[in-house]
């Protein structure tokens, strides 16, 4: 398995029989392909769909029909179309199970920044704020280190937040952490990675179990 | 009871300066003749609400394209780079609006509130110059209704009545913009005769409608 694809099993892995779940744009829709057998999960877009279904084939899109990326979907059955105060009714109101969005930065705290690098990318925040108040359960899905190679996960973001002391699991390329109280708890390293790579590219502290010492 | 006119007709309702809110999502759902015709009226320095600012040709980014938007209340940029040049260039003045804040201001308006209290943005930039109020032990934000003198929507199908129904995830915004524009105007792919639509089934009720243009694109 590729990365990718590492990090969509291990999302997948979290869901329960029953879940209602929201999938950020990017890294965290790779979930989708990696559902366990016998877990029954709803997938709801914010842009006013719970029930969504598999990308259409070519040639069958209807033009009405897309997730909140943009990106063209099919409805499965049972599935509901709403507006978009009822569709942050589902997300503000804690009827979501879980989210999975990706960050630019998240914190020791549970703080997450994934929404602007002021000076320099000014996407908007969207529907991110709200779904990362809102859902039961904020998981952070995304390489460990950015593309220069530099910490994401740190003692104190330093971009303007997306939500406080929200983020309850961070799942990387490298391993998996719980944001705890008393701060993060490696929880699980991924195949042939060691205690020390992740410590050397985490700027946060670690709690480092007795077990993967 | 609504009016039927062209999207020309509606474009000359709405003056330089108005404060519109345009329904749709990345442009799926939004009223693309009605803002064909605004961009021919060449109507001058709108305050545009909307969910996001769509593409460079597609959707509200149109507007922008052809310099129309002094201001607009907006919860994602990232699709347009053209409104992101404006913004930087500080040609247009934009408020980023979490989604679902957006949607309650507005849905307020529509239903004569005078704001909403959510906890979304505590903690946040989105916090600034806001009034914080505590019930039960819970912070929320104070978050005003946005007014707008017109609301420009797309709906699938109206009754003669005025009644709307939508098609899948075009819905989005439209309903509750639909009920927040001191002049509701909605473009439709056909007008049905009443009774046609079942009444269990309609999604915005005809009271909310001024006036109806029939699809032109």
């Amino acid at each position: 398995m590729d990365k990718r694809s590492r990090i969509g099993a291990r999302i997948a892995a979290e869901f329960k029989d029953g879940d209602y779940v929201n999938l950020g744009i990017g890294l965290p829709t790779e979930a989708v392909n990696h559902i366990p057998e016998g877990v029954r999960v709803t997938l709801q877009s914010e842009n006013g769909i719970l029930g969504t279904g598999p990308q259409p084939a070519e040639g069958e899109e209807h033009p009405d029909m897309i997730n909140a990326g943009g990106g063209f979907i099919t409805a499965n059955p049972g599935a509901v179309f709403f507006d978009s105060a009822l569709s942050f009714a589902i997300i503000r109101g804690g009827h979501v199970d879980v989210t999975v969005l990706g960050a630019l930065q998240v914190d020791q705290h549970g703080n997450l920044a994934n929404w602007m690098i002021p000076g320099k990318m000014v996407p908007g925040m969207g529907g991110a704020m709200d779904l990362v108040t809102g859902a039961k359960k904020v998981i952070v899905a995304m390489e460990h280190v950015d593309k220069r190679g530099n910490p994401k996960i740190l003692k104190e973001c330093n971009l303007p937040l997306t939500a406080k002391g929200k983020v309850s699991l961070i799942i990387t390329d490298l391993c998996v952490l719980e944001v705890t109280p008393a701060g993060l708890v490696l929880k699980e390293l991924s195949d042939g990675v060691t205690v020390q790579q992740v410590i050397d590219a985490t700027e946060a502290e670690l709690i480092i179990p007795d077990e993967l010492k | 009871m609504f009016k039927r006119i062209t999207a020309a007709e509606a474009a000359a309702m709405i003056k330089d300066r108005s404060r519109v809110a345009i329904g749709g999502f990345l442009a799926v759902g939004a009223p693309e003749s009605l803002i064909d015709a605004v961009v021919a009226a060449k109507t001058k320095d709108l305050h545009i609400i909307v969910i996001a600012s769509d593409w460079e040709d597609r959707g509200i980014g149109k507007l922008v394209a052809n310099r129309q938007v002094r201001s607009a209340q907006v919860s994602h940029l990232g699709t347009n780079k053209e409104i992101q040049a404006q913004m930087n260039a500080g040609e247009i003045d934009i408020e980023l609006v979490p989604q679902g804040t957006l949607m309650e201001r507005v849905r307020a308006f529509g239903a004569g509130l005078g704001g909403v209290l959510t906890p979304t943005g505590l903690g946040t930039v989105v916090q600034e110059g806001k009034q914080i109020i505590t019930l039960d032990g819970k912070d929320y934000l104070l978050e005003p209704a946005i007014p707008s003198d017109f609301a420009l929507i797309k709906a699938h199908k109206a009754d003669e009545s005025g009644n709307l129904v939508y098609s899948k995830t075009a819905r989005n915004s439209n309903p509750i913009m639909a009920k927040a524009g001191r002049i509701t105007i909605v473009e439709v792919d056909e007008i049905v005769p009443t009774g046609e639509l079942d009444p269990e089934h309609i999604v915005t009720p005809g009271v909310f409608v001024d006036y109806i243009v029939v699809k032109e694109v």
